[in-house]
């Protein structure tokens, strides 16, 4: 069962330079490891530095101190090893879904025929089949987080990181997406790693938890799930699930008890 | 419902635009049929539509036109051909607009007009002189334009792209330039109307056609009738232009939701 190490975050350091030229330490000390295949999630309070993180992993910013490495190599820069999937969508709003999804392999030159094959399988894999010539105005906000997901699949990233991806989505179609990604996860045995606030979320989907505090951000404890079955709808209302949960609750709660008596 | 409210308000809109029109056309008729203004100053409107026929037959009025026309748009193809790149670098890169900028914001404020006499000593009175002004009176706004439009581009686009393994040619080529391409056509229809008020700097300092060089050479004459033949010429070709550029957007960007859809 011990599955080989795909992703490691090193004693990662973020310190942002404010306007006024005072420092931001966005994340302190930061350590994580995601195995192959495994669902990894991180929950933490908004402004702890989730974002920051995610976005330091994928390349779109440089670490102050630390290292990233994917595989034992570490990474530099964006890069297609390791796909992004935004709360906001940023799907291409000029190119159909079929397009959308195509994007990753025509930046890396696969041939035309090929481009249609492999992104008409993902758009099945999230059950967008039918949808390929829409634009993604025409879509609802779920359908859209679809095309962005099978656009990041198509690729076949090493690791899938996901940033808040259903934050923006309303409760029912938030669950309807959650199970939509286990699925995913079990079929194809993507490795993730997800970033949410909604502790609801990281329980329901994570094999692992990373709990952040916030300020300065760092990770405060490693919470491992022990829900048995598939994860679905269903595992909401299980002991176990809630046990998890208040658990998390617990030391969020304690963390917001802090930071009110600092003030 | 909102649909249908917004239909019947366009309508109102056009017929506006229209009542407008309408009466200047009103106003002028009374002014210059009812002898409230000397024709000297006001000719009638049947005499500049005569002049226009006439200018039609004896073809003066397509050379003209398309004197003015070319030389508008060789000058303004120039300013886009240089400010697209520029633009999008300046947008792109702090380095290359650190560098380019205070220069590009300078430039912008001086009037064309004042540099009409060292275009004449370095360029003589031929066409090129003519497409040099009309470039560098739109060159330096279409920079910033450009850079201010391409800087609108939503970031988490272009950081999609990246990580969906784009180069940095590959960000400008496949996101940023179609992502702003709509907002590059209003650019371009903007600048180009601007061209038409340089063109007639252009060509009444030193020419010998266009439709510039009509109108001043009209006044020399007192022939007031020509010189509202070329205004409405210039207006109207300004309106056609407009008109174009409105259903090229279109083509090049279908995919735009528009206010003024339907
Ligand atoms: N570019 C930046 N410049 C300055 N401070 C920043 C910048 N980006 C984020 N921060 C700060 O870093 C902290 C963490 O932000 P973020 O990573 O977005 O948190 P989260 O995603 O958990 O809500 C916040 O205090 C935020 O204000
Ligand atoms: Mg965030």
């Amino acid at each position: 069962m011990e599955q080989k190490l795909k992703l490691q975050v090193r004693h990662l350091n973020k310190i942002f330079e404010d306007t006024k030229g005072g420092e931001v330490v966005a994340l302190r000390d930061v350590s994580l490891e995601v195995r192959e295949s495994e669902f990894v999630m991180i929950v933490g309070p908004s402004g702890c530095g989730k974002t920051t993180l995610i976005n330091v992993i994928g390349g779109l910013e440089t670490a102050s101190s630390g290292e990233v490495l994917l595989e034992g190599r570490p990474v530099e820069g964006p890069g297609a090893d390791r796909g992004m999937v935004f709360q906001g969508y940023s799907l291409f709003p000029w190119l159909t879904v079929q397009k959308n999804v195509e994007f990753g392999l025509k930046m890396k030159k696969v041939s035309a025929a090929q481009r249609a094959k492999k992104a008409k399988e993902y758009i099945d894999l999230v059950g967008l089949t039918g949808f390929e010539n829409a634009l993604p105005r025409q879509l609802s906000g779920g359908m859209k987080q679809r095309v962005a997901i099978a656009r990041t699949l198509a690729n076949e990233p090493e690791v899938l990181l996901m940033d808040e991806p259903f934050g923006a989505l309303d409760a029912q179609t938030r669950v309807v997406m959650q199970e939509l990604l286990a699925k995913i996860s079990r079929t194809t045995g993507t490795t993730i790693l997800f970033i949410t606030h909604d502790i609801d979320e990281a329980v329901l989907l994570g094999q692992r938890i990373y709990v952040m505090s916030r300020r300065p951000g760092t990770v405060r404890e490693v919470v491992e799930v022990e829900i048995p079955g598939e994860r679905d709808h269903n595992s909401l209302v299980l002991p176990e699930f809630l046990a998890t949960k208040k658990r998390i609750m617990d030391m969020l709660w304690q963390e917001s008890n802090d930071a009110a008596m600092d003030r | 419902m909102n649909k249908e409210k917004r239909k019947t308000f366009g309508v109102s809109e056009k017929l506006l635009s229209l009542i407008c029109f309408l009466l200047i056309i009103m106003f002028w008729c009374v002014g210059s049929y009812g002898g409230m203004v000397k024709d000297i100053f006001l000719p009638s409107p049947s005499a500049v539509i005569e002049k226009i026929v006439s200018m039609a037959r004896d073809g003066s009025l397509w050379a003209n036109c398309w004197e003015s026309t070319y030389r508008v748009l060789i000058g303004w193809i120039w300013s886009v051909i240089i400010a697209l790149p520029m633009g999008m670098l300046m947008a792109n890169s702090r380095k290359v607009s650190a560098f380019v900028q205070p220069i590009i914001e300078f430039a912008r404020y001086l009037p064309v007009v004042a540099l009409v006499p060292l275009t004449l000593l370095y360029l003589g009175i031929g066409e090129s002189q003519k497409y040099t002004i009309i470039f560098l009176g739109t060159f330096f706004q279409l920079v910033l334009m450009v850079c201010d439009t391409v800087s609108g581009v939503d970031s988490n686009m272009i950081n999609a792209a990246r990580t969906l393994g784009a180069s940095r040619m590959q960000v400008y080529r496949e996101v940023i330039f179609p992502a702003a391409l709509p907002g590059l056509m209003d650019d371009f229809r903007l600048t180009i109307g601007w061209a038409w008020t340089y063109l007639v700097v252009a060509e009444m300092v030193a020419a010998d056609n266009g439709l510039g060089y009509m109108i001043l050479r009209s006044q020399r004459y007192l022939a007031t009738d020509t010189i509202f033949a070329g205004l409405i010429l210039i207006g109207l070709i300004g309106l056609v232009t407009d008109w174009i550029f409105r259903i090229l957007s279109r083509l090049v960007a279908p995919w735009q939701e528009r206010l003024t859809d339907k």
